[in-house]
Formats: structure tokens, sequence, C-alpha cells
């Protein structure tokens, strides 16, 4: 049987690891290789790992940092931040990472995904879409450089588009939901999922772990991601790494 | 000596993290030469098929890499995309494959799978070896491996297949045959698990 993925996504800025809430505020949790060791220790499913400078300070990919991660993770990482041509994708392959993560410069050129798939193989290619509530009418709106940018297409037909383009993946983050810890915004998540026929994982708003249950229940397969759950403990969200065992995981998976 | 064959199609970097983790001898091979005290040979591999044929005929060491699997009988484990490219051909491509085992690579059907399984087939799933196994032992049946594919390997003889796992249908996802080994799932990022099968390899 495939088990629903359960993954921790951890935002890299200014060198750290920081966690946001609705992209904004974002508070020091501590350093990068520390919780992939610990998460390591807990087999983790797989971890996701966003550079939230590159894009907004226009700068390559730090692929020291990359490195080192990929050196210490011994599960299945998925790196973003900063790639904008498929030779970058390929070093970050190269460096032991399984995914790289593309998201504000497909929008500028939607081929790109095009190119790195060929390239790399649909399989590690991750389109990650930010998105937002409308103001009016109920649908939704694609962000950028870290909730900045408002992309001037539509999110559903973005991501078919993507699809067809040769995306292994597709990662929705919900910013109104970010660092709440309220719940996923299944609605979203239902619209999206429609669409697609490749594997998506939901990021946004998950604040314990039956968050993820209600999630695949409605969804079955699908991949659930979380920061503040994994990086929080308590009310008063003092930093504490940490993740289900597989008990934990098996009985939110069988809704028991 | 462990061999980590590097034609620029694999994650050769997470294998030597393990094995040197693992205080396991082992070498990244990347010119003929480099075989020269090798044991055991690793061939891993990611993206397309006739991409990786391409890059593995290309890079000089195809002709040595046949001679030590099928004349000398070392050990080899092939994974993910190098377990596809030992079968003799793949649907994904044109190219011929290695030819090691008399299987072929076939695509998962979309239509039989259904809306509710996704492809690629990425994540953990249960694993169901068959007893006696030497690249399995220690490890419970049922234990979970990290797939991320789309096409799958399947011999034309059910005695090569040692593992199976399922997505729609049952599917080969370890085969074996004499000194040949293959994996569709990720060891090297399964965990304790596929750190005990990194080691069975090399105890071989």
């Amino acid at each position: 049987m495939l088990y629903p993925r359960i993954t921790p996504c951890l935002l890299v800025h200014n060198k750290g690891l920081v966690k946001t809430v609705k992209f904004k505020n974002s508070k020091y949790i501590g350093d990068p290789i520390n919780a992939v060791k610990i998460f390591n220790e807990k087999e983790v499913d797989e971890l996701i790992v966003l550079d939230i400078d590159a894009t907004v300070d226009n700068r390559e990919p730090n692929y020291k940092m990359i490195e080192n991660l990929a050196n210490e993770c011994r599960m299945p990482l998925c790196y973003g931040g900063g790639i904008k041509i498929a030779s970058q994708a390929q070093k970050i392959l190269s460096l032991g990472v399984e995914k790289i993560s593309i998201s504000s410069a497909v929008f500028d050129n939607p081929d790109l995904v095009r190119e790195i798939s060929t390239e790399v193989g649909s399989q590690s290619v991750v389109v990650v879409f930010d998105v937002k509530k409308k103001l009016f009418g109920g649908g939704y709106d694609v962000y950028t450089h870290n909730a900045k940018n408002k992309i001037k297409q539509d999110l559903l037909e973005l991501v078919e588009r993507v699809q067809d383009l040769g995306a292994g993946e597709i990662v929705i983050n919900s910013i109104d939901n970010d660092g709440l810890m309220n719940g996923y915004d299944l609605d979203l998540i239902e619209k999206v999922k429609n669409r697609l026929n490749i594997p998506m994982t939901a990021l946004g708003g998950a604040g314990v772990l039956e968050d993820m249950g209600k999630a695949i229940d409605k969804f079955g397969i699908i991949g659930c991601a979380a920061g503040s759950l994994f990086v929080f403990k308590g009310k008063y969200k003092a930093v504490l790494i940490n993740y289900p065992n597989q008990e934990k995981k098996n009985q939110i998976i069988n809704n028991k | 000596m462990i061999g980590l064959v590097d034609y620029g199609m694999g994650n050769i970097k997470a294998f030597s993290n393990i094995y040197k983790q693992l205080d396991i001898p082992h070498k990244i091979i990347f010119s003929e030469e480099h075989f020269k005290d090798v044991e055991k040979i690793i061939l891993p591999g990611v993206g397309a098929f006739d991409h990786a044929m391409m890059r593995l005929g290309k890079s000089g060491l195809l002709e040595t890499l046949n001679d030590l699997v099928l004349n000398k009988k070392k050990p080899v484990l092939g994974i993910c995309v190098g377990m596809q490219m030992m079968a003799k051909s793949s649907e994904e491509g044109t190219l011929s494959g290695l030819g090691w085992i008399e299987a072929t690579v076939n695509k998962f059907n979309k239509e039989e799978l259904g809306d509710n399984k996704p492809l690629p087939h990425m994540g953990w799933n249960s694993v169901n070896h068959i007893e006696g196994n030497p690249l399995f032992k220690d490890i419970k049946s049922n234990s979970r491996f990290y797939f991320l594919h789309s096409y799958y390997f399947k011999p034309l003889s059910k005695e090569y297949s040692v593992a199976s796992a399922e997505y729609g249908d049952k599917f080969t996802c370890a085969t074996s045959l004499d000194n040949i080994f293959g994996v569709q799932f990720h060891p090297e990022k399964s965990h304790h698990n596929g750190m005990q099968l990194l080691k069975n390899f090399s105890n071989l």
C-alpha cells in the first residue's frame, strides 16, 4: 500500500530556519543542519526546504548550503528557491537532492517546466503555487516573491498547464492559512486536485495531525506538508522539532 | 570495495554518504581503470531510460561493466532506472537495455490506476519479499521503502522477482538472477531499511 506522505517544510532566511505567519513575521527556529539531523532520527517521509530569500534577492541558489543539507539528509529532499534555468536544477540534483521546486520563474516562462523535466525527468520537478483567496468572488490568486507579486493568470488553468508541460508534482501553499495552525483549506485542495493526475501536496494551515487526517480521509493519496506543526510545541509556540512515529501516522491514515 | 558507477545520471552522493556512515569501503567510478579493485558494483539511475542508456554508452564504462557482470560474475545492484536498464527494453524509450535479465519495462496504465492513484508513483510503499534472498536479510516483509517512478520492471519469469509492491496491481520491485540484483525503490533514501539493504549488498 502506498502511504500518504507527511512532510515537514522548512524555510531558510538569512541562513537560519524561520517560520512565518501569512508569509510575514518570520520567527527564528534554529540551524537547518541541526533540524535535518533530528528529522533523520525521526525517519520523516520526505523534507521540503525552501530558501525564501533567493528569488527576492534575485540571486542564484546557495549550492554550498544545499550540498550540506543533502549530505545530511537520509530521506528524500525537495529544494526550492531561486531556480530559473534547467542547468541550475541539474546542478542541484547532482548534489544529492531528489526533487527541485520552482515557482516564480515558471509564471514568467511556463516552458521552463518542459525544459527542466526533459532534462532531469518529470519525477524530480515540483511546481509550488502560493495562493490567496480573492477578496470577492470566491476564487484564488497566485502570488510570487513571498506573497508580494500577484500573477495575472487563473490558478486552475496554470495548474493544468504546468501538468501538461511535464511537472511531476504540485504543491499548493495557502498564504491565508500559513502559520495559523487552524487546518488546511480543503476547498482549495479539492479544486486543484480535481484537475490533476500527478501527485499533489497541501501546505499551509495544519496545526494538529488530525488536520492531515482530514485531508487524507477526503482525498486518499495526498502529500500533507506543514511547517509550524513540526517545529512548534504548545500554546506559546515553543520551538521544538517534532514528528509523529509510524504508529501515530497509521492512526491518522486509518482514521482510528 | 564497492564501485558506484557515475555516468552522470544518478544520485551517487547519496550512496557514498550512506557507505561512509556505515564505514564500508567504496569509490566512485567514472573511468575504466577505477574498476580495478572493485568487488561489487552499484548502478544508480534517475531520469529517462533512453537518456540513461545513452549516457552509459558514452561513458566508456559499458564494455568493462558487461565483462565484470556477465563473465566475472561480480555482484551488481541496479537502482531505480539502474534496475530498469538491466532489462531488454523499455516502453519509455527506443534504445535497447543492457539485457542482463529477460525483462521489459512497462508504463503504469493510467486508466487502470484511476483518478485516485496519480503518476508518478511517489512515496513510501510496503514491500513484500520472498524468504531467503540475501538482499533482504534482517528486513521484515511489509517494510516501507521510498519510490519515485512511472515505469516498472516486468521480468519474463517469476523466478527473477524477489519482492513486490502494490500500486493498482502488484509489480516486481526487486529482481535477482545469480550475481545480478535490482531494486525499483531508493534504498539510499529509505532510512534504516534502505541502509540495511545496502549493508546486505556489501556483505554478499
